[in-house]
């Protein structure tokens, strides 16, 4: 059911502890970026569970990252330091942006944990990038076969892709019925639907969104009045806290381009070749972060796409501050959505939100983009 | 008297005109016509010297910004306040938001109107340097192209060969296509013999500059690092060049010479720190300033190590610097053999460019090799907003030196914006790390 997505969510430490006993023979591998190619950790068996932060004040992280860096990351590295994920077997991260690289090395400097760094890359536009990857992505296959003592067959790798990419599609059919004028799902239940997926084994989320897709969307309407249709885009950003506020005010998140968000499943796998290349291949092609989106700006182009399908009167911009790679983005973003007639307002996000002076913002946005219903 | 005897470097005023021919160089190529291409320093710079062009470098250029400001920075606070007008944060680079602004004014630092490149060349070194130049070539609307670069890790995690191949192989190709790229973007034809020189130089000129780095573990230290700061830019702007090979060839003997004679940067050094990061660029005073206390910064892996040349000796746990084609009898004959030494030469032996992405036990490592080759008393750290790269893993060295009871000191800064630095609160900061090491300023014995 859709509170399944909020309660998986709420009590992620819970369910996964409870996924642990029932499963006390596979291992669990936190991971912090979605870059994580999670295929081939179905394929060997190990449960990827994507570290997120708790939006808690914390005072544990200023001895091991310096405070500009993102706050994400801290807040990130601030459950590992406090132990909240102790349960975990292992923790894994790709080459990403340097906050979130942080936080996991500092992660592994102080915790007694098994460590993978995948050395992927950062262009996905250069066509060296496909052999490149797929070279490091067999590395870490053959890392997880070490760490398990399991051989990765071909066929686990597709059982893998299946897996993973029947979520992606699940959800992408989930985020299509909200191009409807009354979406049968909210902005925050999606977002639940999403954070969930990375927090819980993908094999039983799918039946829920299964579920949830064939019993209780068709016919549903999320609000009574959808309001005034928005895209929200950005840096990480699972703030329930804000986004409830948006649809409180008169607003209706209706599609987005943040990791997670959209930006984590908007593509599945082709079967080109072999099932590694094929990850490889998805990942280059999937919605990029800004980080990876060099030398051509190829997001614009793909965020004017969702604003138009979605139909949205009006862009916020969500970021955490400090986060450079969205930082440097936002002045092009911003300049190519508003030339396409899309409004934007840009608000920066600390570990907790000011929701006060946020629903000030919000609602004088939302004012501004009904302006037309006036006269 | 002083402790040690003193000398003015011989080759002082020499560094000054190579640093000042390069910016007139630019500014004669604006002017004539010819070709600008631009892109940050800290990358491989020998590629686009396969044709007759200035290179303007993004982070010197941002320096020079911040240095020439220091009695009036007004003209470069005019940078930051367009970059900012442009709504780019605060909080991003600091050259790079001199290089926004700069162009946004069209004003060149070193006179006349902004020298717009025909094409901007990147390497993708840090989170920002890869955007950089992206945002660039929107403002100035030419053509952009950016090689991606995942570096080795570091020794202590013992990576594979076979990802190290895959690394190599990914630089080395995006090299190749990255010159195929530039003869389409000018119409020019690339000289593969300029492009081989260039790297052979790159590599003696870092390998020299090393080596004037390792005779700096002398007692007393022939260079501060102040000094460096006007010597080390010489492989920044121009490594790729023979003047600095030949440059550094008459450094490194002078400095060799002085180290034999006993001669000293500062006369009376009775305490060796080492700094990390880049230095405020407009407070450099704090440098002497420690010299109240009889304390001299005798450098930092940022000064030894930003331009590359320096490899790993497994079996000491050390670094030393490496070895260029020719001395490790390797002659480059064509443009892959070039390129597959260059991918080489910056993935094994560019350590500062290691470090901006990778910290952990490597950089403490590293940072604990040169407390202990260079006879280090304590570690000052400038934990600088201006820039990320330099930033990570600080927090964490501070951690491991104070578990090896080596002193260090953190303050807080700016390279270039020095509305983000607290003169007094930073030599505050200092007195109280001298008041620990138990030394007191000269004028209070």
């Amino acid at each position: 059911m859709i509170e399944d997505f909020k309660r998986i969510y709420e009590t992620r430490h819970e369910y996964i502890k409870g996924w642990k006993e029932k499963h006390p023979d596979r291992k669990i591998m936190g991971y912090m970026c979605t870059y994580m190619p999670e295929e081939i950790l179905y394929a060997a068996n190990v449960l990827p569970i994507r570290i997120l932060g708790a939006h808690e004040p914390q005072n544990v992280t200023e001895p091991h990252i310096m405070g500009m860096f993102c706050p994400f990351c801290r807040d990130v590295l601030a459950q590992g330091l406090l132990g909240r994920y102790d349960y975990l077997d292992g923790i894994g991260i790709t080459y990403t942006c340097q906050h979130i690289t942080q936080a996991y090395e500092s992660w592994v400097l102080h915790k007694k944990i098994d460590s993978f760094f995948i050395a992927t890359q950062n262009s996905t536009q250069t066509p060296r990038a496909l052999p490149y990857l797929r070279g490091q992505l067999k590395l870490f296959k053959e890392k997880l076969e070490d760490w398990t003592g399991k051989e990765i067959t071909e066929e686990d790798l597709r059982r893998g892709i299946e897996i993973v990419d029947t979520t992606r599609r699940l959800m992408r059919e989930v985020y299509e019925m909200r191009k409807a004028e009354d979406p049968p799902i909210s902005g925050l239940d999606s977002m639940f639907m999403v954070v969930a997926s990375q927090m819980s084994d993908k094999e039983e989320f799918n039946g829920i969104l299964e579920d949830v897709i064939k019993n209780e969307l068709p016919g549903r309407k999320a609000m009574e009045d959808p309001g005034i249709r928005l895209m929200m885009i950005g840096s990480e950003n699972d703030d329930v806290k804000f986004i409830d506020m948006v649809e409180n005010s008169g607003g209706s998140i209706v599609v987005d381009d943040h990791c997670t968000g959209g930006r984590y499943f908007w593509n599945t796998t082709e079967k080109t070749g072999d099932a590694l290349t094929d990850i490889a291949d998805r990942y280059i092609k999937r919605p990029p972060c800004p980080i990876k989106d060099i030398p051509a700006r190829n997001r614009t182009a793909h965020l004017i796409s969702l604003a138009r399908e979605w139909d949205v009167a009006g862009v916020v911009e969500i970021q955490q501050k400090f986060c450079d790679p969205h930082e440097m983005d936002k002045v092009a973003i911003s300049k190519g959505l508003e030339e396409a007639g899309f409004p934007t307002l840009y608000l920066e996000f600390d570990v907790t939100v000011p929701v006060g002076p946020f629903r000030i913002r919000i609602e004088a946005f939302l004012e501004t983009l009904g302006s037309e219903d006036l006269f | 008297m002083a402790k040690y005897k003193t000398e003015s470097l011989r080759c002082w005023d020499k560094a000054k005109e190579l640093r000042q021919g390069v910016y007139d160089g630019i500014a004669k190529a604006r002017d004539e016509g010819t070709m600008i291409v631009a892109g940050g320093t800290e990358s491989a710079i020998a590629l686009p010297a396969g044709f007759d062009m200035e290179f303007l470098g993004g982070e010197p250029y941002g320096a020079s910004c911040t240095f020439m400001g220091i009695k009036d920075s007004s003209k470069y606070m005019k940078y930051f306040e367009a970059a900012e007008a442009a709504k780019f944060p605060r909080d991003l680079c600091s050259y790079m938001r001199l290089g926004f602004g700069s162009f946004l004014c069209n004003s060149y630092a070193f006179g006349g109107t902004y020298p717009k490149p025909t094409f901007n060349l990147q390497t993708h070194i840090c989170d920002t340097h890869g955007k950089w130049y992206q945002i660039m070539s929107e403002l100035e609307g030419v053509p952009y192209n950016c090689v991606d670069y995942v570096p080795f890790e570091w020794e202590i995690e013992n990576e594979s060969e076979e990802s190290k191949d895959l690394k190599r192989d990914y630089v080395k190709n995006q090299m190749l296509d990255v010159i195929d790229w530039m003869e389409k973007v000018s119409g020019k034809e690339f000289d593969d013999e300029k492009f081989i020189n260039a790297v052979n130089w790159e590599c003696e000129a870092t390998n020299l500059w090393a080596r004037c780095c390792v005779v700096n573990r002398s007692i007393p230290a022939v260079m501060d690092e102040k000094m460096m700061f006007s010597l080390y830019v010489i492989a920044v702007l121009m490594r790729q060049r023979k003047a600095a090979v030949d440059f550094y060839r008459e450094l490194l003997d002078e400095l060799e010479d002085r180290a034999a004679r006993g001669i000293a940067a500062f006369g009376d050094e009775r305490l060796r720190l080492l700094h990390d990061s880049q230095p405020p660029w407009h407070s450099l005073e704090i440098f002497r300033y420690l010299e109240e206390f009889g304390a001299v910064s005798i450098g930092a892996n940022y000064s030894f190590a930003l331009s590359g040349g320096w490899a790993y000796d497994k079996e000491n746990e050390t670094w030393f610097p490496a070895d260029p084609p020719r001395v490790a009898g390797v002659e480059l004959k064509t443009r892959e053999d070039a390129c597959a030494w260059y991918a080489n030469w910056l993935l094994e032996y560019h350590i500062v460019l290691r470090s901006l992405r990778f910290s952990g036990r490597g950089k403490n490592q590293r940072m604990h090799d040169i407390v202990k080759k260079w006879h280090v008393d304590g570690v000052m750290m400038h934990l600088n907003r201006g820039c990320e790269g330099t930033a990570v893993g600080q927090m964490e060295m501070r951690y491991y030196f104070s578990e090896n009871n080596i002193p260090s000191l953190t303050y807080e800064g700016n390279h270039a914006d020095k509305r983000e630095f607290d003169l007094p609160r930073t030599k505050a900061k200092i007195d109280t790390f001298m008041e620990t090491l138990g030394v007191r300023k000269f004028s209070e014995e």
